[in-house]
């Protein structure tokens, strides 16, 4: 269980994006923000990209990756947002209801005022750009082999093609090389870099990694462990140049090849998606087509620079907390009616503050059974009667009214529930 | 001193699996060994998963007796060892009027085989039970029982439930040869020393041809591969509701769109025959293949939502059928032969072998009472193998539950695949252990989904090795020769 199960900003995912809307609702006036993060720490795909080139442009500072994490996290701790760690959120709804699952909490439904959307994106697969061959271990999308290096402190291989020039496949090959592995090649199947140049210049070029652009993968060979890949060179349509072919011996192949939004959990919640971006279709706060659900980050499309990826969570944070904000007003301007001793119903079931501002209010209400001596009807919160007045008897068939006029406003305010009893004077 | 059995069953597949089942009804020690290091990793690993009516194989062939024997025996199979099948029907297309009369003798033959519940459908009723079919469909044979199912549960739900009812499985233990007493098999020799036994069951699936001929048995019986690709399909992006044939070629039943117990839809396989028993690769002109046979049937299916390819080797045989008269050369080996004595042959067991497998159990079974083995049905005999949770597929209600009886349940592991670090530690210390990320992985059907392992990889090997009581660097995803990761960082090359 956790201590509260209704927040006005839920932020799902603790890489940059989310952190950053996190600390823009807070400083927006949201009271309670959580942010929830599968993984057992927060800071998302940055805590295993210990290369340094982070901030450059927003802190004007070189920093590594979870270098520049700590600098957000700590601000929103300061701020009090709350964070679930090592839970994952399996469902959410059009109307911002969270199912989330953990080995601390268990399976667990919150809800949210206002939710954003910080899943980051994940990387694209060998099926999906279907390279042909055989199966075997060793093929790696970049990500998960800078997982095991950075994180988990394994070798998942002595000898390394890379296939695709992303930067995180370019900064691998430098990684790798650090830690005494080999790195053949790195083969683009485009005419040009598909990262960023400086990575192209300090990962590659300084270490004397080929890169070879018009070239793509043929097949896979080995049954168990990969063995060798076959590299081809491509024309300007991307097919095989036939006498091109060549045998690369390796045991792991790198899939640096593009990344793609992560919106499952959008789409559960009813988020339409670009085609083009694979994101939300947003609005200039970030807002999706479901009212009160914004993205924040690569979620949205994929960026170029972690510092553009913060400054879009802030402006998704402050449009989430100002939707919060909106929506905690429209929920307290409500004051539920409860039928309380001796009171069968009353109507109406909910009470409009605003309106009672303005103009008197009539509660009607029929009792449970007759009274037959002098009573008290009293409406009353938690902890301040609010209007007293009596009647000679009460019977089921005779209905009772009790009006509240704007006179009564200050003390309703104070109330979270009205209730109204019916009791005789002698039991008061 | 040499272990001794009734009766040593070569090869784990879904065959050998459902025959030791079969087995471990009687009064009766049985060994089943098995090369790898799980069950079910040769053909039973990857095929169509489909439970076939049996109108396709040739009439009068025991390949067309089993697969409608085995057809039937299902519903009862699925309830007592709980893996997941849906008899949900299969259809025959026809696009274009000039496929109808194949559709139609497609149909008349499934009548000689005995089939039921199969009709024909015309265009329109075809389009309104599949909105993406091809709208040039001029009509469907509809086989009411045919069925989908999880292979890679039946196999191992068949096999868990033998080693409940006393079945010893060995994996790791590959068959290298018999040892013989005049023409009796009294034995076979392993990687892990030798074992006794006075019936052993050729089960080898792609390699029955190889035990046969070790044993004396049909050397002229040779069996090639025959290799199919598959597409597996985004079950978010797209859904196709039915099992889809296109009509049947020389080269097979063609390049199905079907659904599975999944959701994903799943096209192929191709069938190309080649000579290298081990070579599952996939290939540019097979992806094509299965890209232009899917359009024919399901015009708007787009590549851009495939989340897999594989692709998967069948044991095509060459044995000529016993019936008479039948001029049929493909047809499957369930025999005792009469020269060898201790020894039950299979062989050529390919499509629809996964359907046929408990009629095949069932036959072995007739077979060796015929030849005088007393089978004595054992009391306490126990059909059941439970069904173990699978968080993905329960309430929210449940899962809620789950997670307050063991909080394992509530660490989802994979984020695509919503399996939980409970079901997989569930999985290695089951009756048949899960020792390896592919056997967790068909298993549980993690690793599976649209990011294929690259969230849940380094977390499973993890899990496994504290679970197994190994190192990192020992954990494999298919047994030795597999490994993940060779050493720690900030150590020195040699």
């Amino acid at each position: 269980m956790l201590a509260k199960n209704i927040y006005d900003v839920v932020v799902i995912g603790s890489g940059p994006g989310g952190v950053a809307a996190a600390i823009a609702a807070k400083q927006a006036g949201a009271d309670d923000v959580l942010v929830i993060e599968r993984d057992v720490e927060p800071g998302g795909i940055l805590v295993q990209c210990i290369h340094n080139g982070f901030g450059l442009t927003s802190l004007k500072e070189d920093l590594p990756g979870p270098g520049y994490a700590q600098y957000y996290l700590d601000q929103a701790k300061a701020l009090g947002v709350e964070f679930l760690l090592d839970t994952m959120v399996l469902d959410v709804t059009s109307q911002r209801k969270l199912y989330l699952s953990s080995q601390e909490h268990g399976y667990v439904d919150l809800e949210a005022r206002a939710l954003v959307m910080a899943m980051g994106c994940r990387e694209r697969t060998r099926a999906q750009i279907r390279i042909p061959g055989m199966r075997p271990n060793g093929v790696f999308t970049a990500g998960t082999a800078q997982r095991w290096v950075n994180v988990e402190g394994w070798m998942p291989g002595k000898k390394f093609v890379i296939l695709g020039s992303g930067d995180i496949g370019m900064i691998m090959a430098r990684r790798l090389t650090f830690e005494g592995a080999k790195v053949e090649r790195v083969l683009e199947i485009q005419s040009y870099l598909s990262g960023l140049t400086r990575n192209y210049v300090q990962c590659l070029q300084d270490y004397d990694i080929p890169l070879q652009l018009n070239y793509t993968i043929k097949r896979i060979m080995g049954k168990n462990r990969v063995e060798a890949i076959e590299a081809v060179q491509v024309d300007q349509r991307w097919n095989f140049v036939p006498g091109t072919e060549e045998i690369i011996p390796c045991d792991t192949l790198l899939l640096s090849v593009g990344l793609i939004p992560e919106n499952e959990l959008s789409r559960k919640a009813g988020v339409i998606l670009d085609p083009v971006t694979g994101g939300p279709f947003v609005d200039e706060t970030f807002q999706t087509n479901v009212p009160g659900v914004f993205a924040a980050g690569n979620v949205v499309h994929v960026y170029d620079l972690v510092d553009w990826v913060t400054e879009a969570g802030f402006g998704a944070g402050k449009g989430a907390a100002k939707f919060a904000l909106a929506q905690k007003a429209a929920e307290q301007r409500y004051t539920p009616v409860k039928a309380g001793r001796n009171v069968r119903y009353v109507v109406p079931h909910k009470l409009d503050k605003q309106t009672l501002e303005q103009e008197e209010v009539h509660l009607q209400m029929r009792v449970t059974k007759p009274i037959e001596e002098d009573v008290w009807i009293e409406v009353h919160g938690e902890n301040n009667s609010i209007v007293r007045r009596s009647e000679r008897y009460v019977r089921p068939g005779e209905m009772v009214t009790v009006v509240l006029r704007p006179a009564h406003y200050a003390e309703v305010c104070k109330a979270g529930t009205l209730t109204i009893d019916i009791y005789p004077k002698s039991e008061a | 001193m040499q272990e001794k059995f009734d009766f040593i069953v070569i090869g784990g597949g879904v065959v050998g699996s459902m025959i030791a089942r079969w087995l471990s009804r009687y009064e009766a020690s049985v060994l089943l060994i098995e090369k790898e290091a799980d069950i079910g990793m040769g053909c039973s690993s990857a095929n169509t998963a489909i439970v076939h009516a049996g109108y396709d194989p040739m009439p009068g062939s025991l390949k067309a007796k089993m697969n409608v024997r085995g057809n039937p025996m299902w519903d009862q199979l699925a309830g007592e060892l709980n893996f997941a099948f849906e008899r949900r029907g299969d259809y025959v297309v026809a696009i274009g009027d000039e496929e109808i009369p194949l559709v139609e003798k497609l149909m008349e033959q499934g009548k000689k085989n005995g089939v039921p519940g199969m009709i024909m459908l015309n265009g329109a009723e075809v389009r309104a039970r599949e909105k993406n079919i091809n709208p040039e469909v001029a009509g469907a044979l509809w086989a009411s029982t045919g069925g989908i199912c999880d292979p890679f549960q039946v196999t191992v739900a068949a096999a868990e439930n033998a080693v409940m009812n006393g079945v010893k499985v060995m994996l790791n233990t590959a068959f290298l040869g018999f040892i013989t007493e005049g023409n009796r098999i009294i034995g076979v020799r392993t990687n892990h020393g030798d074992f006794l036994a006075r019936w052993t069951i050729n089960s080898a699936g792609m390699y029955s041809d190889d035990v046969m001929h070790k044993a004396g048995v049909r050397p002229e019986f040779l069996i090639k591969a025959r290799r199919g690709e598959y597409f597996v399909f985004d079950r978010a992006d797209i859904q196709i509701d039915n099992v889809l044939f296109p009509v049947p070629s020389s080269k097979g039943k063609g390049i199905l769109v079907t659904t599975t117990v999944h959701g994903n839809t799943v096209v192929g396989p191709t069938g190309t025959v080649i000579d290298d028993k081990e070579d599952s690769s996939t290939s540019t002109e097979g992806l094509q293949e299965l890209a232009d046979g899917a359009k024919k049937l399901i015009p708007g299916l787009n590549l851009k939502y495939a989340i897999a390819t594989f692709s998967g080797l069948r044991p095509m045989g060459n044995a000529p059928t016993k019936t008479p008269g039948l001029n049929y050369n493909a047809d499957y080996i369930i025999e005792i032969p009469e020269d060898v004595q201790g020894f039950v042959n299979l062989g050529g067991i390919e499509s629809p072998g996964l359907t046929s497998a408990p009629a095949i159990a069932e036959m072995v079974v007739d077979l060796l009472k015929d030849a005088g083995e007393p089978l004595v049905e054992k009391k306490d005999w126990d059909p059941i193998r439970p069904a173990r949770p699978r968080f993905r597929d329960m309430t929210h209600k449940e899962r809620q539950l789950l997670c307050e009886m063991d909080p394992r349940f509530g660490r989802v592991i994979c984020r695509c695949e919503n399996v939980t670090e409970g079901e997989i530690i569930a999985e290695v210390h089951a009756p048949i252990p899960a020792i390896t990320y592919d056997a967790i992985k068909r298993r549980t059907w993690l690793g599976t989904g649209r990011c294929q392992g690259g969230f849940d990889m380094p977390r499973v090997v993890n899990i496994l090795a504290r679970e197994l009581g190994i190192s990192p660097t020992e954990v494999t995803k298919r047994g030795h020769g597999s490994e993940y990761l060779y050493r720690p960082t900030k150590e020195v090359e040699d």
